[in-house]
């Protein structure tokens, strides 16, 4: 009987499983890695219309990030300030700079900067700023230290996981109001932290909200 | 010897997928993909953002003339005053002062209390510190960047100033300072006011107005020169 099958097939279920393990282990791998925010989102630093530098009017000038964002604390939307804000200064302050030529051409005939919008969720995400910053969630938690930031880049997934780690477990993120808008504030311990937060957390009656509707309307 | 070959072809597929895609966290100037985009993006208007529905682009719209925003009231002595009555809360003058006429109050329409006190110097802080400095002595962090002019509001003509053309100052703007209407709601500036008062309080002080169980603690040659002399003042250790 002559051979249907040539010597080499004997070697193939073992090539098969061996490189299905590969490629399969691989692909996981891959979709684990790349498919999340983590990859997706973080680390995002479009460049935007005006060369705005958060390092330079906070950690230098000691701005208030409420000097700008004014609704933040009011509202669920914190706010891309108008730019009769930046002419509060900049009437003065680098007056001619070509740099900020959009900023003054906004001011005088109200034609919005097309600022690209880097932290933005789904649209079906309902999150609301002013009941986080109120309550003792530093600007920090979400968009990292833009103190320290020359063009502000996406520092954190914002994914729907990012968000339940805290809304399960709000002592060991939530600090002093009063150090809600110090972005270099650190706690002295995470067992401080995580002491403290329980003290903050009783205080406020804050409830460690994990029902859909809390996120999603 | 196929073996080998599929491994290298497995191990090049590997590391082209890892130098185009790069690693996590790594800078992008490009948006981020969506790769499931089920409802991410829905016909809906966030705010300050460009949407087609208007003609002019704008998800936020502007004021309709001669509307104001859902507000609540401010209550003073028990009143509630909406934000478009004329009361002096709103403008900073006696109600029905005439257009470009500036009958300013004298004194803070609201009751001044440590709760008002403590918003005040929040709301200082965070609006007129970058310029005013944090004892209100001009010396803020913009003049080193080139600021000119910015108000000493220790000065005299500050301090003997009403209150109500203070406000004014802050809602209008003044020389080169802009408006802080927008930034301030009238009674933060109010509060702010307050606070301003306290601060201008403290560089007229005379030890007089010290509290008797505080005034150990003051430095030996701390013993006014100008405003009262202490004259049955007891002497500081």
């Amino acid at each position: 009987m002559s051979d249907i099958f040539p010597k080499w097939t004997n070697k193939l279920p073992a090539y098969l499983i061996v490189g299905g393990a590969l490629v399969g282990s691989a692909v996981v791998a891959g979709a684990w890695y790349y498919f999340t925010p983590k990859y997706t989102r973080v680390g995002y630093q479009p460049i935007q219309p005006v060369s705005y530098s958060h390092y330079t009017h906070v950690e230098q000038l000691g701005m208030d990030c409420r000097y700008c964002h004014t609704g933040v604390e009011k509202s669920y939307h914190s706010n891309i300030p108008a730019a009769s804000t930046c002419m509060n200064c900049h009437n003065q302050v680098l007056k001619d700079d070509p740099r900020l030529e959009l900023v003054r051409e906004s001011a005088a005939t109200g034609k919005p900067i097309p600022w690209v919008w880097i932290h933005k969720t789904p649209d079906y995400v309902y999150f609301n700023h002013s009941v986080h910053v109120n309550r003792g969630i530093s600007c920090f938690h979400c968009h990292g230290q833009i103190n320290k930031m020359d063009e502000v880049q996406h520092a954190q997934p914002l994914s729907m996981t990012f968000c339940l780690d805290c809304h399960r477990n709000p002592a060991a993120f939530i600090r002093p109001v009063e150090q809600v808008y110090n972005l270099n504030w650190q706690p002295d311990s995470a067992t401080k932290q995580l002491a403290d937060g329980k003290k903050l957390v009783a205080q406020w009656k804050v409830q460690s909200l994990e029902n859909c509707s809390t996120c999603h309307r | 010897m196929t073996m080998r070959y599929f491994l290298l072809g497995f191990l090049l597929v590997c590391a082209m997928v890892v130098s185009v895609a790069g690693f996590r966290g790594s800078l992008s100037r490009r948006p981020p993909i969506e790769i499931f985009p089920d409802m991410d993006r829905q016909a809906k208007l966030r705010p300050q953002s460009a949407d087609d529905f208007f003609p002019d682009g704008y998800s936020s719209r502007l004021h309709v003339p001669n509307t104001i925003d859902r507000s609540q009231p401010v209550m003073v002595g028990g009143k509630a005053v909406f934000p478009f009555e004329d009361n002096p809360l709103n403008t900073g003058m006696q109600p029905g002062t005439p257009p470009g006429a500036t009958n300013f109050v004298e004194v803070n329409p609201l009751p001044i209390t440590a709760e008002l006190l403590a918003r005040g110097q929040e709301r200082f802080t965070i609006n007129c510190q970058p310029c005013h400095g944090a004892g209100a002595d001009g010396k803020g962090a913009t003049p080193r960047y080139g600021m000119v002019v910015i108000a000493n509001l220790h000065d005299p003509r500050i301090v003997r100033m009403t209150d109500g053309e203070i406000f004014n100052t802050v809602t209008y703007g003044k020389n080169l300072m802009q408006s802080y209407a927008m930034n301030l709601e009238p009674r933060d500036r109010w509060a702010v006011i307050a606070y301003v008062r306290a601060l201008q309080l403290s560089r007229l002080a005379t030890v007089d107005e010290v509290p008797a169980d505080q005034l150990a603690a003051l430095p030996p040659n701390a013993a006014p020169t100008t405003n009262a002399p202490p004259t049955n003042a007891p002497a500081s250790p």
